[in-house]
């Protein structure tokens, strides 16, 4: 049977390996450890390289190289371990190598704690590492997305040859759901325009150096004009009870959950909330949150397990336009729906 | 075959295309460097042991960043230091093709100190070239950690203070202390007969890589004229009389026939295969008729809550995987924060039709409270009209609360007393609420024991059936 | 024998960067720095026109890959591709 009862971590896993993922580079930090842990159990089944890297620098040039290599690649980590991974993430960004890398975020700055929080968004959605670039990220909610949006951003990955991130938390890491194993992908993309495989008829070359101001500048400018083609086509989001809302909650992963039983328990008392739920934050639903004033929207609430790092790009795209709120908890606490319906009343209990 | 002549080697491309400006014949190092020495050597071994076409190089960051621009390979530019840890990846990619990690001084032994280690330790199947020249030449003559004690450079300008800035590193020296290295040398390019030995070593160094003999390391000492401010010949001079005494030449590991052939498995990409591989039925997934659920069950959101030990997190998981199996939504979270540590511990479970939302269980409509902190600190969360269900052997408390439904269930002592092991009270557990609930029947329960307990022997498995039998009737029977 | 053809060392003029590696390590002396400059300014190495005797020290020594070749004993042009 292809459905199971399993962890959002060994999830992604899955769909890595449904995705033709062939090699997994990872370092242990909790609450990411058990991607690697994973990985590291069903890969070797599968005649699939697993390598427990000497550090987080040292598995992101890892996937740097396999990538090169034309292989479909992942990595995985959380928080201080994604700050070390952002050399080797923007070398692949330069080098246009595709590649996967999955974030459980936890609790920061330094080391913070293990807890649950959402505080590597800026750094993650924004590119994070030097020069001019952006990651795909895609933010699953349930363990079920683990698993589909990690072959998803395989997917895209290959596309775009752009590094892909599957950007969730310790709740959704570390929960269990039932998740139904996808087909494996039935043929791969094509590499041999870019990747080193070393053969005759081969001799690519796996690069980030531009010595020329011009052709650095115009390398960049492809690059730039790839980000603009993602952010056309790219963008994905989810509504929920969105078509009379008055007000509105944007958040992602495990929030949104969350979101979505406040929305549950307003819509009883006959309030009309609705919930947006960005699913990818690069690209951001910007237009979509811009035209909330037009569908008669009032008061937008933002959510979040930072302290407004998501809310900056919900505000750039409602440009002042309505009163936009943000409610956020930190160090590994996550706001309880009742907790929020508070915060909503309130914010905008008399306008009720 | 003889050589009738020496010429420009076949390892290198004829014309420069990715070198940068419009002189694409000729390399882009200062007169006299060593790096052109160790490239022509690299590039005539390629060509006599016929493995251009199968060679992937790594440039460094360094003077050899631009490493690229010659050889007739596949060919990777790394990050500073990184050079080990792309082959690595490289190499496990294409199992049988030669990779090169040519790295200089400063990328190999201070940046990435760690990554040569460990592909060292590791025994990739790689050759790693060392140019060792002692300074940082591409960004301006800095100190390395191969510079000599009391030498003048950019960073050391008053010399380098073995107090302050540690001494020379001998790398063949360290790399030779692991197991799993086949091949150390230290070679030197100061004068035409130790050339020949270092074409010797360049040589030896890729035949083991073309017969995939794991790790090869060569160390070779060279000149930097520029960064030295000294004339290349001087410069020859100056590595004879400074850098042998510290830097000893000769053999460090040599494994010869003993070592290893690397072998690499080969990926599993056919889809069938993959899920035979994991264990993934094809067939569809049939669901447990249901049997005749209250309304007030048919959307559960439980909180299991106990001491460490009391198979907590096994009573949520199994309630999760026995509702799975009915065809409900569910999902289980443990819990966070210091009692995880502080020997509680509890975990929610949701069970309903429909998008599950917030995984926690704030508001349960059901505790299973195993001890009496767990009752004190959760009974008060219980929705009205929700359901309690209490671990009477341990808990000498009486609920509160008047609006709740209350089971109390001598969970450990039905596991203990009756079935002689505190261990199964998870099953105990998931009896008491298929009783309570009408979601499972015990049958289809012990059905799945198999699968929740796999690889648990058989008398595990039908002493968790007697458990979940006897938590039900327990439950049929006083309530 | 030193005024046959082969062996013979030949500097390629333009690609020399003057460096005198080869000229410090030919044994037979045969090769010298020119006295005049090639288009980037080096005085390059060239061989004095006789006395080679063919054992490849200014080859290996010479870290430009193709600014010296040289024509070995047995170098015959008849046979070469």
């Amino acid at each position: 049977m292809a459905r199971m009862l399993m962890k959002g971590n060994y999830a992604a896993v899955y769909g890595a390996a449904m995705a033709g993922c062939t090699a997994y580079y990872g370092y242990p930090i909790t609450p990411a450890s058990e991607v690697a842990e994973s990985a590291a159990a069903l890969f070797p089944k599968l005649g699939r390289t697993f390598v427990q890297a000497e550090s987080e620098v040292a598995a992101i040039n890892m996937v740097y190289g396999s990538a090169g290599s034309g292989q479909r690649v992942m990595t995985g980590s959380s928080g201080p371990g994604i700050s070390l991974k952002m050399e080797g993430i923007s070398y692949c960004a330069g080098a246009a190598l595709p590649c996967v890398i999955v974030d459980i975020m936890r609790g920061g700055p330094g080391l913070g704690n293990i807890g649950p929080e959402q505080s590597d968004y800026n750094q993650v959605v924004k590119g994070g590492g030097h020069g001019n670039y952006r990651n795909i990220v895609l933010a699953p909610n349930s363990c079920q997305e683990m698993c589909d949006y990690t072959m998803l951003a395989f997917e895209l990955a290959d596309k775009y040859r752009t590094p892909v991130f599957v950007l969730t938390d310790g709740v959704i890491g570390q929960m269990m759901e039932s998740v139904t194993i996808p087909e494996p992908v039935k043929e791969l993309p094509d590499k041999s325009d870019y990747a080193v495989f070393g053969t005759p008829l081969n001799k690519n070359l796996v690069n980030s150096i531009y010595i020329d101001h011009d052709d650095l500048e115009e390398w960049n400018m492809v690059l730039h004009r790839k980000y603009q083609v993602i952010k056309e086509k790219e963008v994905m989001y989810e509504e929920y009870m969105m078509d009379d809302a008055e007000i509105v909650l944007v958040g992602y992963g495990s929030v949104s959950r969350v979101l979505r039983t406040v929305v549950d328990d307003a819509r009883a008392k006959g309030i009309k909330m609705g919930l947006f739920r960005p699913i990818t934050l690069f690209p951001f639903p910007a237009n979509e949150i811009e035209a909330f004033p037009e569908r008669g929207i009032k008061h937008v609430l933002t959510v979040e397990l930072s302290t407004g790092q998501l809310v900056d790009d919900v505000n750039l795209a409602l440009a002042g336009v309505i009163k936009s709120d943000l409610y956020f908890r930190l160090g590994g606490n996550v706001p309880s729906a009742d907790e929020i319906s508070d915060k909503i009343s309130e914010l905008y209990g008399e306008e009720k | 075959m003889k050589k009738t002549m020496l010429r420009k080697p076949k390892g290198f491309v004829d014309v420069y295309v990715h070198k940068a400006g419009a002189e694409k014949d000729r390399t882009h190092y200062c007169p006299g460097c060593g790096h052109g020495i160790l490239h022509k050597l690299i590039a005539e071994a390629m060509e006599d042991l016929d493995i251009v076409d199968d060679t992937i190089l790594i440039s460094p960051v360094g003077c050899s960043v631009f490493a690229y621009y010659y050889f007739d390979t596949g060919n990777f530019q790394a990050a500073h230091g990184r050079a080990p840890a792309v082959a690595t990846a490289t190499s496990r990619a294409n199992p049988n093709k030669v990779v090169i990690s040519y790295q200089g001084d400063g990328d190999l032994a201070a940046i990435g100190g760690n990554n040569i280690v460990q592909a060292a330790n590791r025994g990739e199947n790689i050759v790693v070239f060392f140019v060792n020249n002692a300074i940082y030449g591409m960004t301006g003559g800095q100190m390395a950690p191969t510079t000599l004690e009391g030498q003048v450079t950019t960073t050391t300008p008053y010399g380098r203070n073995v107090d302050t800035d540690g001494y020379p590193m001998r790398m063949c020296e360290v790399i030779s202390q692991l197991t799993a290295p086949t091949y150390v040398e230290r070679v030197s390019l100061h004068d035409a007969p130790h050339i020949r030995k270092t074409r010797a070593a360049v040589r030896k160094a890729l035949q083991n890589a073309k017969e995939r003999k794991g790790f090869q390391f060569v160390e070779v000492l060279s000149t930097c004229p520029s960064g030295w401010k000294m004339d290349p010949v001087k410069s020859m001079e100056w590595v004879k009389e400074k850098m042998l005494p510290l830097y000893p030449l000769g053999v460090y590991r040599d494994k010869g026939d003993e070592a290893r052939v690397i072998t690499r498995p080969v990926p599993v990409m056919d889809p069938a295969e993959v899920w035979k591989k994991l264990g993934i039925s094809a067939e569809a997934d049939v669901d447990f008729p249901r049997g005749d659920v209250a309304d007030e069950y048919k959307k559960m959101s439980i909180r299991v809550a106990g001491f460490g030990g009391q198979g907590i997190m096994v009573t949520g998981q199994a309630l999760a995987s026995v509702a799975l199996e009915y065809g409900y939504n569910v999902s289980w979270l443990p819990s966070y924060g210091p009692e995880m540590r502080g020997g509680t511990a509890n975990c929610s479970v949701n069970i309903q039709d429909g998008t599950i939302g917030a995984a926690e269980a704030v508001k349960p409509t059901m505790l299973l409270a195993m001890n009496r902190p767990s009752l004190e600190k959760f009974e008060k969360t219980i929705v009205p009209g929700g359901t309690l269900i209490y671990n009477s052997t341990l808990i000498d408390i009486e609920p509160v609360r008047k609006d709740i439904k209350i089971f109390p269930v001598p969970i450990t002592g039905i596991a203990d007393d009756k079935l002689g092991n505190i261990r199964v009270q998870s099953l105990v557990n998931i009896g008491a609420y298929a009783a309570i609930t009408g979601m499972f029947k015990v049958e289809d329960v012990v059905k799945l024991l198999p699968k929740l307990f796999k690889g648990k022997k058989q008398s595990i498995i039908d002493l968790n059936a007697k458990a979940v039998k006897a938590g039900f009737d327990y439950v049929k029977e006083n309530f | 024998m030193t005024d046959a053809k082969y062996p013979r060392s030949e500097v390629n003029l333009d690609k020399c960067k003057g460096c005198g590696l080869c000229i410090a390590a030919c044994p037979k002396k045969v090769l010298v720095f020119s006295p005049k400059l090639n288009s980037k300014g080096y005085h390059y190495a060239e061989y004095v026109g006789s006395g080679c005797v063919g054992c490849g020290n200014c080859f290996y020594n010479c870290p430009e890959p193709d600014a010296i070749t040289v024509y070995l004993r047995n170098y015959d042009p008849e046979k070469e591709v």
